[in-house]
């Protein structure tokens, strides 16, 4: 069984008017109809473009979020079902590793104030000067970091207090959201680095959320690719870098230029037109047909895909209805000079 | 240069005086080195050690009267025996504002300290709970946002009578929402942090959040706010009483009152307008510099 098991996950955020009487004119998607799962052990990495609901999936599976809809399945307990109480003792097996890991620490409690809040909170009693000199150190943090306050670290040894304010319960599962983002890129492969090792060492099951492909490609085993709040493609990691089959992660993947001129030089490139369009009016049909350089008539406007595993690839599964013609070549993208316009006003964003 | 080198080189920039304290120590290095503060304290403990030694410092007491020395319209200026002059009954000048300082320190502390402890409680409130309680406390905090403070302290004055009660109840009532809206704003923000949202993916209780997290990080601009507000208490009453609102008593020595004495006489006499207006311009100006340098100080953008 799966350690994390979502389904049909929707966070709608409603959008209020009004100032005394307020009236819910409508609601911005964030999250609409997601379903995962990640074995225990695994690591599960989520991309996807800014505003595409990832970092709100990741704060939803932990419960941080009002779930619209769907549910989290955790170990085989559903966690929207679960008291209050009940919950809070469950967040001791999942935690959670923030993008700017200065503002992810409170600035007025030191390191060691910081790395024992948890254990004072689950019940463990003190003195905690052990653990703490026990997490520092899984983390690569000298001791007498413990007396330090936040803003006298540098990013990366931030993020390692992050980190260890994250397994000082010994939790199961972390959801990582740009675990590296913020960070110089001198350092993203220290932390990057030490992920994977505090996974070995410890067990850790990873969702690790980024818009950084080269990242996720490094640390994950699977990979699920989102676009406007749902997943569009999933797939083990080399199969997805491989073999791309959504037209938006083939896109995606097209951006990364190639460390060999001769090849950049022919390679083809897909530059997708326009925005994201808004989660609060996402477009009929499948959500990408907007920006889609393989779009087909009224069938790709029409009907929504479902995400589907298909005969060419197995272990592979995407939510496109051409998936099979796409990968056999039988539909070629659009070329650039075609116009952006499009009767669903994408293009007017 | 490898990637363990670098981050060592980024981290040795900190300075080793930083690296002894928090952010309180912090604060307070940096307030030693702005002048701004050093002529703001000084002028601020000055106001304070005059108000509080008054019957040492003042070669008379504040209502002691030399009627045989005065005539309408003569008051007799500065000498070696009455170093600022006598006023229009006959009182020693500098006694009377050296005794004055007191008033102005009481109204301002007692009104801050009354409007504040109303203010924060309320912005708490409304900071810790949000959603409806919140729009309910700010309402509240609206209306009394929209009495100008001139007409409360005339409701307030004919309610309860003229006296220092009535103004320092009446300048109380104006900080309230000032302080009610700047920590609830503040609070509101620092709820949405990410170490508020950690310290929730920990299950840290909701309660000790916004006590031991949200509300240390909120205070710095109410800290600021109470320093400036200190000035503007001063200034307040000194208005009040110059209108004729403040206390009805004349043998109270208050600044503003003693500068409304002298109209009938500045043109004989316009030094006796002079001192109580210095006075209270001192004052108030003690109080805005060391705000505007806690400010300052306090703003972790500015931080090094």
């Amino acid at each position: 069984m799966s350690l994390l098991e979502v389904r049909g996950l929707k966070v709608h955020f409603p959008i209020k008017k009004g100032i005394v009487l307020e009236r819910t004119v409508g609601a911005v998607r964030a999250v609409d109809g997601v379903d995962l799962s990640v074995e225990r052990g695994r690591t599960l990495g989520i991309v996807g473009e800014s505003g595409c609901g990832k970092s709100t999936l990741g704060r939803a599976v932990l419960q941080l979020e009002p779930v619209t809809e769907g549910s989290v399945v955790f170990d085989g307990e559903d966690l929207g079902t679960l008291k209050p109480a009940a919950m809070r003792a469950m967040r001791k097996r999942m935690q959670m590793v923030f993008q700017d890991p200065l503002a992810s620490l409170d600035p007025r409690q030191s390191v060691s104030s910081v790395l024992s809040e948890p254990l004072r909170t689950h019940g463990e009693k003190g003195p905690y000067d052990k653990r703490v000199r026990e997490l520092l150190d899984l983390v690569g943090l000298p001791s007498t970091a413990a007396n330090r306050y936040p803003h006298e670290f540098s990013g990366g040894q931030r993020q390692r207090v992050g980190i260890a304010r994250a397994i000082a319960l010994n939790p199961e599962l972390i959801i990582a959201d740009e675990p590296v983002s913020a960070l110089d890129v001198s350092i993203q492969a220290q932390v990057v680095n030490l992920l994977e090792e505090l996974q070995q060492r410890l067990g850790l099951t990873y969702v690790v959320i980024a818009h950084d492909l080269a990242v996720v490609r490094h640390i994950s085993d699977d990979i699920a690719v989102m676009y406007l709040g749902a997943v569009v493609e999933v797939a083990p990691s080399d199969s997805l870098y491989d073999e791309p089959l959504h037209p938006y992660t083939i896109a995606l993947l097209s951006a990364i230029p190639i460390p060999d001129p001769e090849v950049e030089d022919v390679r083809e490139r897909i530059i997708l037109r326009g925005d994201l369009p808004s989660a609060a009016d996402p477009p009929p049909g499948c959500r990408f047909h907007t920006r889609c350089p393989f779009r087909q008539a009224t069938r790709c406007h029409d009907e929504v895909p479902v995400l589907r595993e298909i005969a060419v690839a197995p272990g592979h599964q995407v939510a496109c209805h051409w998936a099979e013609q796409v990968h056999s070549g039988a539909i070629t993208p659009e070329r650039a000079a075609v116009p952006a316009a499009d009767a669903d006003g994408a293009a007017a964003v | 240069m490898s990637v363990a080198q670098f981050e060592a080189v980024e981290s040795s920039a900190v300075s080793p005086q930083e690296a002894a304290g928090g952010l309180g120590r912090d604060a307070l290095r940096r307030l030693r080195r702005s002048p701004t503060a050093i002529v703001g304290a000084v002028l601020v403990t000055l106001f304070v050690l005059v108000a509080v030694f008054a019957p040492l410092l003042a070669p008379y007491e504040p209502n002691f009267q030399r009627l045989d020395l005065i005539r309408p319209g003569v008051y007799p200026g500065p000498s070696s025996e009455f170093l600022l002059g006598l006023d229009q009954l006959g009182r020693d000048e500098l006694s009377r504002i050296i005794y004055g300082a007191r008033y102005s320190l009481l109204i301002g502390v007692v009104s801050l300290t009354l409007g504040a402890a109303v203010g924060i409680a309320l912005g708490l409130l409304a900071g810790a709970f949000g959603g409806w309680v919140d729009s309910l406390v700010m309402r509240i905090v609206d209306v009394m946002l929209a009495i100008p403070s001139l007409l409360l302290a005339i409701g307030v004055a004919a309610l309860l009578g003229r006296s220092i009660t009535s103004v320092m109840i009446a300048i109380a009532v104006v900080n309230v929402p000032i302080f009610a809206r700047l920590l609830r704003g503040s609070m509101l923000a620092q709820r949405r942090s990410d170490y508020a949202l950690a310290a929730r993916s920990l299950g840290v209780p909701r309660s000790r959040i916004v006590l031991q997290h949200v509300l240390p990080n909120s205070l710095s601009p109410v800290i600021v706010q109470g320093t400036l507000a200190l000035a503007t208490a001063i200034i307040e009453a000194a208005g009040l009483a110059y209108l004729g609102l403040g206390s009805a008593d004349p043998s109270i020595p208050e600044w503003g009152r003693m500068l409304a004495d002298t109209q009938n006489s500045l043109a004989t006499a316009p030094l006796l307008a002079l001192w109580p207006g210095l006075a209270i311009v001192l004052s108030v100006m003690g109080f805005y510099l060391l705000g505007e340098a806690l400010r300052e100080a306090l703003d972790p953008k500015l931080r090094r």
